[in-house]
């Protein structure tokens, strides 16, 4: 580490002056808004939005409700799948861009999709997936089916939609390890004799599980708090998380409710952030110690 | 060779004859030409990226409204141009947005990055926490939780509670892109301004902010599609009369189809192209940070 005059307290006093700014900020927009969160989650709902200061779990017992409970397995069960399939997609992919002679050039067009407006996006999967859209429309035309194919509003969509929206999130940290990766090891490991699937297996992938946990965490995170691709390309039987939380603050003004809802997106988040850091330290614990693993 | 002395003989190789050599067969893994699985992958997933936006793209010259294709035709242009007052107000405050809340995220955030790389003091791991959280949090945390707070202390919905909001997310990413910046930084040349005699302001501002412009920079251009790009977070924190972009798209699609809509992508995608070659030389930095 390249810190100036670890003793110096003179620096002491220049290194917080340089952070207080954005420190303060961060404290200010960030940890407060999520503390009054985990506060009005205690409260009693006020009559017309907003919060009466009488400590109460109704909001935890409101919870404990079977509708509620359907939606929190669906979401966890479509972020899984979402999460599954991104992977599968995106390490091959990135494995391939890595190698390649014209990183750059995959990378843009990785990112420009990325970049494009998250609206803009859906948009243009709703254009295609629609009753009026692209593929029926087309399929209409060269008369292969007369009724309008149900390509959107239901799972299958929410889930399409949503490895589209969040597979550069994955694709991109799995990128920088690949990049980093020795390749020779994988030689190596043909040299000894063992087949290409056998030595990406036991030599690639354990040495890039920095990457792979961070993209699992980069998609599932955000799909676990997806709200607009449920709400723009899903049906009735899509709801998820991030769409009950956002009812209940618009739509039936039970603020402690859709506090509640977000502490638990909120606990699972903190809970992968945790599992990451304890997996990296091990494995820049086991650098130091000079073994990549073969 | 044979004691000629041409000058051509001393830079051009002799070729010797050598016996067939035979590349073992498995170092085709590193024929980078080679079209493998991997590379069959990448072609799905970037035709899967595109097509949607191909779709959008193709059918901003339909003559017709519909999905229908009626011809080609500029006038789902002509009305993006010229009959789109309320749209072209939307992206007039998206601008406004985008460009404060960049300026304000990247003089913050590359302050705070040369504090944390350089210096050790009691609050770091605080810092280093709360500013890693922010990406990792869903959007509509972040979005309600700043809907409440601003309620909680009477900051009207607006323009100022967006660039609040827009600041906040952004923050953690510029701090992060000047970070990694920071860490390539040759530290001895710091050290040689210093015994030159540059004080710690002219050691700031002559030798640090130039050598880290390019991260400052791509800092401030990712904090700028970003905010550009934002619905989730805006769409709590937003008032009347401060529709940005996003917002204005959300309640056309809610409609369904809407050929102004293609165009209007068209023009975004290309702008989004622009930015990612004017970036190109920090895409991977960019791509280690998000």
């Amino acid at each position: 580490m390249k810190a100036i005059h670890q003793n110096s307290t003179r620096n002491r006093r220049l290194g917080f002056l340089y952070t207080a700014p954005m420190g303060l900020w961060l404290t200010l927009f960030f940890l407060v808004p999520l503390s009054i969160i985990v506060t009005y989650s205690f409260l009693k709902k006020g009559l017309y939005g907003g919060v009466e200061w009488e400590f109460t779990f109704a909001a935890y017992r409101q919870m404990i409700n079977p509708s509620f409970f359907r939606v929190f397995l669906r979401t966890l069960w479509v972020s899984i799948l979402a999460t599954t399939i991104t992977m599968i997609l995106a390490l091959p992919c990135a494995y391939a861009m890595a190698r390649s002679r014209h990183q750059v050039f995959y990378l843009g067009l990785i990112i420009i999709p990325f970049w494009t407006n998250s609206l803009i996006r859906i948009y243009a999967w709703i254009a295609v997936l629609s009753s009026e859209g692209f593929i029926n429309e087309a399929l209409r035309t060269l008369g292969i089916i007369q009724e309008s194919l149900p390509l959107i509003y239901n799972q299958g969509a929410v889930i399409t939609v949503l490895v589209y929206m969040y597979i550069p999130f994955a694709i991109l940290p799995l990128f920088t390890v690949i990049d980093k990766f020795d390749f020779q090891l994988l030689e190596a490991a043909r040299d000894v004799g063992s087949s290409k699937w056998q030595s990406i297996r036991h030599v690639l992938l354990p040495n890039i599980r920095s990457g792979i946990i961070t993209a699992v965490l980069f998609t599932f995170i955000p799909i676990f708090g997806a709200y607009t691709v449920p709400l723009l390309v899903g049906g009735k039987d899509s709801y998820m998380i991030g769409n009950i939380i956002v009812d209940q603050v618009t739509k039936t003004r039970n603020w402690p409710l859709a506090a509640a809802f977000s502490l638990i997106i909120t606990a699972v988040s903190t809970f992968g952030v945790l599992w990451m850091l304890v997996s990296t330290r091990k494995e820049r614990r086991r650098m130091k110690t000079g073994r990549a693993i073969v | 060779m044979n004691g000629s002395l041409k000058p051509t003989s001393l830079v051009t190789p002799v070729k010797q004859p050598v016996g067939p050599y035979r590349i073992p067969k498995h170092h085709v893994f590193q024929d980078h030409r080679r079209f493998g699985f991997s590379h069959i992958m990448l072609l799905v997933v970037i035709l899967f990226l595109f097509i949607p936006l191909i779709v959008v793209i193709v059918y901003s010259f339909n003559a017709g409204k519909s999905m229908r294709w009626a011809g080609f035709s500029f006038q789902w242009y002509a009305h993006l141009l010229f009959d789109s007052q309320e749209l072209w107000r939307a992206f007039a405050n998206s601008f406004i947005i985008a460009i404060s809340s960049a300026l304000a995220a990247t003089f913050l955030g590359t302050l705070s990055a040369i504090g944390i790389t350089w210096y050790r003091f009691k609050s770091r791991t605080y810092v280093q926490i709360i500013s890693f959280l922010p990406m990792i949090l869903p959007e509509v945390i972040i979005g309600i939780s700043m809907l409440i707070f601003f309620s909680a202390v009477h900051i009207p919905l607006g323009m100022v509670s967006i660039f609040i909001a827009h600041t906040t997310f952004n923050l953690p990413f510029v701090f992060l892109l000047v970070s990694a910046r920071l860490d390539e930084f040759d530290f001895s040349v710091i050290e040689a301004a210093r015994d030159l005699g540059a004080t710690e302001r002219q050691t700031l501002v002559k030798v640090i902010i130039p050598a880290i412009m390019p991260g400052v920079f791509s800092g401030m251009l990712m904090a700028v599609t970003m905010s550009l790009e934002d619905f989730v977070i805006t769409f709590f924190v937003s008032g009347p009369g401060s529709t940005t972009l996003p917002l204005y798209v959300y309640s056309m699609i809610r409609y369904g189809v809407s050929p102004v809509i293609n165009a209007l992508s068209l023009v975004l995608i290309l702008s989004i192209m622009l930015i990612a070659l004017i970036s190109r030389r920090f895409l991977k930095t960019i791509a280690a940070a998000s």
